[in-house]
Order: C-alpha cells, then sequence, then structure tokens
C-alpha cells in the first residue's frame, strides 16, 4: 500500500503544435521526500505540472502514482486518489468566509455534496476538521472574515488550505510564495516545512524564489527548455555548472531569481 | 448559524403581520398579499439559480407557466382535487426542469442565460400554439377550485381568505425547503460554485450534478408557484411562460436583494406596491421600473433588503458578506 | 413557384433588416463583452425617430439620415454614464443593466409617442409593386434586399481597409492587446457602442416603412436578434450576415410550411446551436 515511491514521470512529452514544451522528462519522488522543480523561465515548469495534475494529457510517456498509471486522468479523479495541486495565481472562493473555503471541499470529500437538509454548523466533525487544518495555518482567528478582505499572503495560505482539505497524499505547490514579501515568505517556508514533518503528505513545489527552494528541498529537479537537466541535493545543484549557465549565472545563490 | 435573537424577532413580526392581515386587511389588499406571496416564492426560487449558484435564467417563466398548465389541466381532465392538481404539477416542473436543466447547465454564465431564455420560449410556443391542449392564446380557463380538504378542515377557495392561508401555508413550505436548503452542505457548495466553479471542479465536485440538483429544485417551486398563480386567476395563460414574466423574477429579485433569501420577497412587495402607487397617476410605470433596476444596478447591487442588512451588519460591527 | 419567390424575398427582406441590428449586437459583444438588451429599443428609437421626421418634413429620406444619428447620441450617453461603471464587474451586472434600459426605452417610446400603431410610408420612389414572375411584389421589399448586401458590402470594406475598421476588428479579437498597443479603449468603446447603436437605428428607419411603428418593435426584434449573433458567432461580421438570413428565411417559409411550430424555430436553433457548437457558424474559439 504504502509504495515508496509516490510519482513516477516516465519519458513525458508534451507539445503544443510544433512547439515542443516538454521532451522525454523522466523523474521519480520518493514518498515524505521534499522536492523542487526549479528552471528558467519558459523552461516548462507549468506545462509539466499541468501534464501530472491532469490538465493536459502528454503527447508521450506516461505518468504513475503510487503504482498506478494516471496518464491522461482529468483532475477531479486525481483528486480522489490523492494527487492534489495548489496554484500560482490564487484561485479561492473570494466571497466565502474562510471556514467556509475549507469547509466546502471537506464537504465534498465527505460525500455532502448533495446533503440538503441538514444545516452545515451542525455538522460538527466537518467543522472541527476545517478548524484543525486553519489552526495549522494560523487561520483559526479569522475563520468568520470573508476571504476577499484578508491579506494577499493569507490568501496564498487559503489556497493551500483548500488542497489540505482534500487529504492529499501528494501536493503539488505551485509558487507557493509568488508575491509574498520576505515575512510572508518566511512564514510559508516554516509551514512547509512542518507540513512535510508533520503530516504523511509529501510535497512538490515549484519556485522562482531561490531562497525557498533551498531551505526547503531535499531533492531538486532543473528543467530547462522542456528537458531535465540535473537533479541533486541542492548542493550538488549549486555546484552543477550546467544548471549555472542555464541560469546565466548568479541567480543560484540564494537571492531571487 | 443558530439565529440571533434579533433576527428571531426580525422573523416573527412579518410572520405574525402575515398570519393576521386577513383579519384586519380589506378584501383587495388580502388580494395583493396573495399575489404578493405567490410571486415571492417565484422569485425566490429564481434567486436559488441567480444569487446562490450564479446562474442568470430568464427561462424560469416557462417552467412556472408550465406549472400552472399542468394543475388546470388535471382539475379539467383528472380528478376534481387539489391534491391530484398539485402532485401533477409538481411531477410536470420537475420533469421538465430535469430535462431541460440537464441541457442548460453545460453551459455558463451568457450562454447559460439565453439557452434558458430559449428553452423557456419554445415551452411558451407550445402553450400558444397547441391550441386543442392549452387553449391557445386564450389561455386555458373555465374551471372551478375544489373544496380545500385537509383533514382538520374543508373549506371552498371561493373564499379569497381560505385561498390567502393556502397560499401562504405552500409559499411558507417552500421558503422553509429553501432555508434549509441554503445553511446546509448542498447551499454551500452552491455558493462556492457561484465563487469559483472552476475550483470546486479541482477539488472533486461534480459541478454539473449539483447544478442540474438547483436547477430542478428551482424549476419545481417555479411550478408550484405557476400553481397558485394560475388558482388566483382562475386561468393559465400563455404570457404566463414569456421571458418577460421572468423578467419579472429578475426584477423583483434585484429590487430586494440577490444575497439574502428573502430578498426577493422584499422585492415582490416592493414591486406590488409601487405598481399600485405609480400606476395610480400614470399607465407608463415600465419606465419607473425601468429607472429603478438602472439605478439600483449602478449604486445597489445588494437591493434594498441586502442594503439594509449591509448597514445594520456594520453598525454592529461585523461585516456581512 | 411564386409562393416560394414571395416566401424569399420576405425572408431576405426581413433578414436584411436582422443583420443591421445584428451587426451592432455582435460588434458591441466582440469589442466590450457587453450583451445589449437595449439594442432592440435603439432599433425601435429609430423607427419612431423616423417616423417623426416623417411627419415633420414629409420626407423618409430626411428621416433615414437625421433619427440615427439622434440615436446614436442617445447611445453614447448611455455607455458614459451606465456601461462604464460597471466594465470589469460581473457579467450579469452589465446584463441587467441593458435589461433595466430596455424596459425604460420600451415604455418611453409609449410616453412620448402613445401606444397605438403607425404607419409610414414608404418613399416615392420606392413605393408601389414590381411584377416578379408574374406576381407583383412592393417595391420597398426589393429595395431592402438588394441594400442589405450593398451596406454590407460596405461594412466588410470599412472593417478591412480603414485605420477604424481595423481597430475594431482587432479589439474584438483581443482588447488586451489592442490597449498596450495603445488604442484608448475608453473612446473605443462608446465609439463602438454608438456604431453599433446607429446601424441599428437604421435599421429601425428602414424598418418603418416594411412594417408598422409600435411599442412592441423592439421587444419582438431583440431576441430575434440574439438569437442571429448567437447562431452566427458573438463577435462575427459574417456571422451576423449568414444567421440573419437564416433566421428571415425561416421565419418567411416556416410561417408558410410549418406554421404551428414556426414560432419555436428560431429557439430550437438556438438550443441546437449552443450545446452542439456554443461559437456559433463563425465565433472564434474561446
Amino acid at each position: 500500500m504504502s509504495a515508496p515511491i509516490i510519482l513516477k514521470v516516465e519519458a513525458v512529452s508534451r507539445s503544443f503544435g510544433k512547439f515542443q514544451a516538454l521532451q522525454g522528462v523522466s523523474l521519480e519522488i520518493p514518498r515524505g521526500r521534499l522536492c523542487a522543480l526549479i528552471g528558467p523561465n519558459g523552461a516548462g515548469k507549468t506545462t509539466f505540472y499541468n501534464v501530472i495534475s491532469g490538465r493536459y494529457r502528454p503527447s508521450r510517456g506516461r505518468v504513475f502514482f503510487e503504482g498506478r498509471d494516471i496518464t491522461g486522468l482529468p483532475p477531479h479523479k486525481l483528486v480522489k486518489l490523492g494527487l492534489l495541486r495548489s496554484f500560482q495565481i490564487t484561485n479561492i472562493f473570494p466571497a466565502l468566509t474562510v471556514l467556509e473555503n475549507v469547509l466546502a471541499p471537506l464537504a465534498v470529500m465527505h460525500g455532502m455534496s448533495f446533503s440538503f437538509w441538514r444545516s452545515l454548523s451542525s455538522q460538527k466533525h466537518l467543522v472541527e476538521e476545517a478548524m484543525a487544518i486553519l489552526e495549522r495555518l494560523g487561520l483559526a482567528g479569522q475563520s468568520h472574515r470573508e476571504v476577499a478582505t484578508l491579506a494577499y499572503g493569507d490568501k496564498r495560505l487559503i489556497e493551500i488550505a483548500i488542497v489540505l482539505a482534500c487529504r492529499p497524499r501528494l501536493v503539488l505547490l505551485d509558487e507557493p510564495t509568488a508575491g509574498m514579501n520576505p515575512e510572508e515568505t518566511e512564514r510559508m517556508i516554516r509551514l512547509i516545512h512542518e507540513l512535510a514533518e508533520r503530516s504523511e503528505i509529501t510535497f512538490f513545489v515549484t519556485e522562482h524564489d531561490m531562497k525557498v527552494v533551498f531551505s526547503v528541498a531535499q531533492t531538486i529537479f532543473v528543467l530547462n527548455q522542456g528537458s531535465l537537466l540535473a537533479q541533486g541535493t541542492p548542493e550538488e545543484i549549486r555546484a552543477n555548472p550546467a544548471v549555472r549557465q542555464a541560469y546565466l549565472g548568479g541567480s543560484l545563490d540564494a537571492e531571487r531569481a | 448559524m443558530k439565529p440571533r435573537a434579533g433576527t428571531l424577532f426580525a422573523a416573527a413580526a412579518p410572520a405574525a403581520f402575515l398570519l393576521a392581515a386577513p383579519f384586519f386587511l380589506s378584501t383587495y389588499w388580502v388580494m395583493i398579499l396573495t399575489e404578493i406571496l405567490t410571486m415571492s416564492l417565484f422569485a425566490m426560487s429564481f434567486n436559488l439559480l441567480f444569487g446562490y449558484t450564479g446562474l442568470l435564467s430568464f427561462g424560469q417563466a416557462g417552467i412556472f407557466g408550465a406549472g400552472g398548465y399542468f394543475a388546470v389541466l388535471s382539475l379539467i381532465h383528472g380528478p376534481s382535487s387539489l391534491w391530484a392538481a398539485f402532485a401533477a404539477a409538481l411531477l410536470g416542473s420537475a420533469l421538465l426542469s430535469m430535462i431541460i436543466g440537464w441541457f442548460c447547465v453545460r453551459r455558463d454564465e451568457i450562454y447559460f442565460a439565453i439557452l434558458t431564455l430559449g428553452f423557456g420560449m419554445m415551452l411558451f410556443t407550445v402553450a400558444h400554439n397547441w391550441r386543442s391542449l392549452t387553449g391557445g392564446s386564450d389561455g386555458l380557463g373555465g374551471f372551478t377550485l375544489p373544496p380545500l380538504d385537509l383533514l382538520f378542515w374543508r373549506g371552498s377557495l371561493a373564499d379569497p381568505r381560505h385561498f390567502y392561508f393556502l397560499v401562504l401555508g405552500v409559499v411558507f413550505l417552500g421558503a422553509l425547503l429553501l432555508y434549509r436548503m441554503v445553511h446546509s452542505p448542498f447551499g454551500l457548495l452552491l455558493r462556492s460554485i457561484r465563487e469559483n466553479t472552476q475550483r470546486l471542479s479541482f477539488v472533486g465536485a461534480d459541478v454539473r450534478a449539483v447544478r442540474l440538483c438547483a436547477f430542478v429544485v428551482a424549476g419545481t417551486l417555479a411550478g408550484l408557484a405557476g400553481v397558485l398563480f394560475a388558482f388566483f386567476n382562475r386561468i393559465a395563460s400563455p404570457e404566463m411562460l414569456h421571458w418577460s414574466f421572468s423578467g419579472k423574477a429578475v426584477l423583483m429579485t434585484i429590487l430586494g436583494g440577490s444575497g439574502v433569501l428573502f430578498g426577493p420577497a422584499v422585492g415582490a412587495a416592493i414591486f406590488y406596491v409601487l405598481e399600485h402607487v405609480i400606476t395610480a397617476h400614470t399607465t407608463n410605470w415600465m419606465v419607473f421600473l425601468g429607472a429603478i433596476l438602472v439605478v439600483l444596478v449602478l449604486a445597489f447591487p445588494r437591493g434594498v433588503l441586502g442594503s439594509l442588512l449591509h448597514l445594520a451588519a456594520r453598525r454592529r460591527g461585523r461585516p456581512r458578506p | 413557384m411564386d409562393a416560394f419567390l414571395a416566401n424569399l424575398f420576405n425572408g431576405l427582406s426581413w433578414g436584411m433588416l436582422l443583420f443591421l441590428i445584428s451587426i451592432g449586437l455582435t460588434i458591441i459583444f466582440g469589442v466590450m463583452g457587453v450583451l445589449n438588451f437595449a439594442h432592440g429599443s435603439l432599433f425601435m428609437l429609430g423607427a419612431y425617430l423616423c417616423m417623426q421626421f416623417v411627419r415633420w418634413t414629409g420626407s423618409f429620406w430626411t428621416g433615414l439620415l437625421l433619427g440615427p444619428p439622434l440615436v446614436a447620441a442617445v447611445a453614447v450617453a448611455i455607455e458614459r454614464f451606465f456601461l462604464r461603471p460597471l466594465y470589469g464587474r460581473d457579467v450579469s451586472l452589465q446584463l441587467l443593466l441593458t435589461f433595466g434600459l430596455m424596459l425604460f426605452l420600451d415604455d418611453g417610446v409609449r410616453l412620448i409617442w402613445g401606444a397605438a400603431y403607425h404607419v409610414v410610408q414608404p418613399p416615392d420612389a420606392l413605393s408601389g409593386s414590381v411584377a416578379i414572375f408574374s406576381q407583383s411584389y412592393p417595391l420597398y421589399r426589393l429595395f431592402l434586399v438588394v441594400l442589405g448586401p450593398l451596406v454590407g458590402l460596405a461594412l466588410w470594406a470599412f472593417f478591412s481597409f480603414t485605420l477604424w475598421g481595423k481597430l475594431l476588428r482587432a479589439a474584438a479579437m483581443d482588447r488586451q492587446m489592442a490597449e498596450i498597443v495603445g488604442v484608448r479603449v475608453p473612446v473605443l468603446f462608446t465609439a463602438v457602442f454608438a456604431f453599433g447603436a446607429w446601424l441599428a437605428a437604421v435599421g429601425g428607419a428602414l424598418a418603418a416603412p416594411h412594417q408598422s411603428v409600435g411599442p412592441a418593435m423592439g421587444e419582438r426584434i431583440i431576441i430575434e436578434s440574439f438569437i442571429v449573433v448567437v447562431i452566427g458567432g458573438m463577435g462575427s461580421f459574417p456571422g451576423a450576415f449568414v444567421g440573419a438570413l437564416i433566421l428571415g428565411l425561416l421565419n418567411s417559409f416556416g410561417t408558410t410550411f410549418f406554421p404551428q411550430v414556426q414560432m419555436a424555430l428560431p429557439y430550437i436553433l438556438l438550443a441546437a446551436i449552443l450545446l452542439t457548437r456554443p461559437r456559433g457558424l463563425f465565433g472564434a474559439e474561446s
């Protein structure tokens, strides 16, 4: 049941017309290993995430999740299997409260989509589970605030809260610190560490902020022009001349890309 | 959320008024109230789709009117029983909503609005042209309302006050269903669809099925309101299915506020009061209504009730979404 | 054969009027993203103003010339004061606003001109009938049938060869890009709305001798033009032409051959297109 390799990508290629966005990318993510995906702009990171998360079908190659072939499965089926993705552009429910943003996916998870007579607030177990998630993210105190009124950093946390509500086993974090100020970024780094350590979730992060990448990642994959350029521990990557070249130097020195 | 003392009181006052109304109001006003209640149900059912699910439908009148026709047809061709008539209308409206909804929930926003308009008008054509079944443009009348036979009471519905209580009872049941629904997990999903359809499907929800469910509930309640309307006017007429009649539900909802469950009900009341006041001075009251709608959309998109509640919440220090 | 020709010309003449009002609707939607419920009312206003000018000056051509610019002026005011505040907001709000405007205008004409229907005679040059294949046919209708494609051609030339035309097409395809390139979008929107309104009003003025002028004109034609725009494809110019033709012919042949169902045919076609090919016959992939 607990496969050691949670995600296996086998020679995945994806083209859009004549443009080859991904070429024969293969990698493996061990369960519980915090991995990161980096690469210069246009390297194909977003496309790669879109393929794994079911938004695009790969033109070639296969994707395996916990040993099972998931190639081409749509996002909502992957959710049921435990593969979820957070979004780079905050994609939450604006006019709902913080609590409701988490309750909605929870209700779906618990199969209560069509429960129309019982009141939501009487579903104690749902509310408790939602509050537990919010506690972990430090948002419990704002549970009744309308999410649209939150600070940007907190909105990005809601983004993650929604994902956590779905009891994922693998989470693709798409630029979690996008647009955050240094303080919020610190908070996010600590959060990712905590979640990676305390929960059963494997995180796969893609980021532009090298500081974040080098702070949290145990294994780093480098994508360049659609192919996997290198993979290894942070030290190995930092020392890798090809990687430095790809980034045109400088940006790996723990500064923002 | 357990209702606060203030909310309970705010609900008790209009409830008491509605219960007592026939005993101190003139027959004329009782009949106006009856019409307001009927249209409230229609508008609230529309708002389940619009305010809660974010689906603007211009075709609800089609099902509203169909409900009326089903009930009248049942009385004319079937047993002389109110229960049978209501059952026919509920079943018929539910089925119709299921079929139309299955098609319409596949599309978003403007396309949904136009699709529902199209289907509504197809139903209008049936009502208007199928003379042998529906009486054509003359409508379907010539039926008498059988007496209302409850276990503990039996009386003629020819008396406006009796009819008023029937309508009050039915509308109360409809409103109760809507109330439970919007506070349930299903209700939360509806609002989630309105806020971010895509994200909800990304967390594994079957958005189309949820939308269809809302459409069927809305349609069935609209059909129920249609029965009341047809009985009230002693005739089921094609105008009930025309898209401009759907427009009335839209208007009432915007007037009262789409963000509040009873907004459309308040809007219906305002609508009829305004009509009464303005038509006393001029026949061109649509000019005023159009102008009011424009002003509301620009300045008070929350509607009358919505704006009042928002202000009250701000005063209390707790911002209300 | 006679019946066929009569139906054909009826369908084509009505189709051309539909075309004029639908171009405006589709351009407005393509460029601004607004579905203008009040467009039929602008059409109707064009008809009423034409009628008014005929009453004052006795000349149809004056009505055709002076009425539409007035309607365009009204449209400018509408766009500037009522639509502009809603850009970027919920699409439903825009739809509701134009719906309110429709109610206002439709009843407004009743207030000013009364609820009766008025007859406008076609100008002397175009009145009377012409014999075609042993049937006599109103000259004015033939005029419309000929005029439609001419207007279509003129507009096509406008869109293809003039700067304004190209700007409009570009903005219809990609509003953001147009902005980046330096097109002043607020001005463009006002211009587009006014242009669309002017076209609708010209259609209305031309329709005045074709059918009686009355307060229900707007309501009747707005739904038909919605259908035309959806069938042809929102924002598509050739779509408006083909869609209008289809609907015009469907109406006239439908009335003759399927009178019971005729009223529903446009809606059935509408639903069929929306469910199978929502972008319409010529619309762009969204």
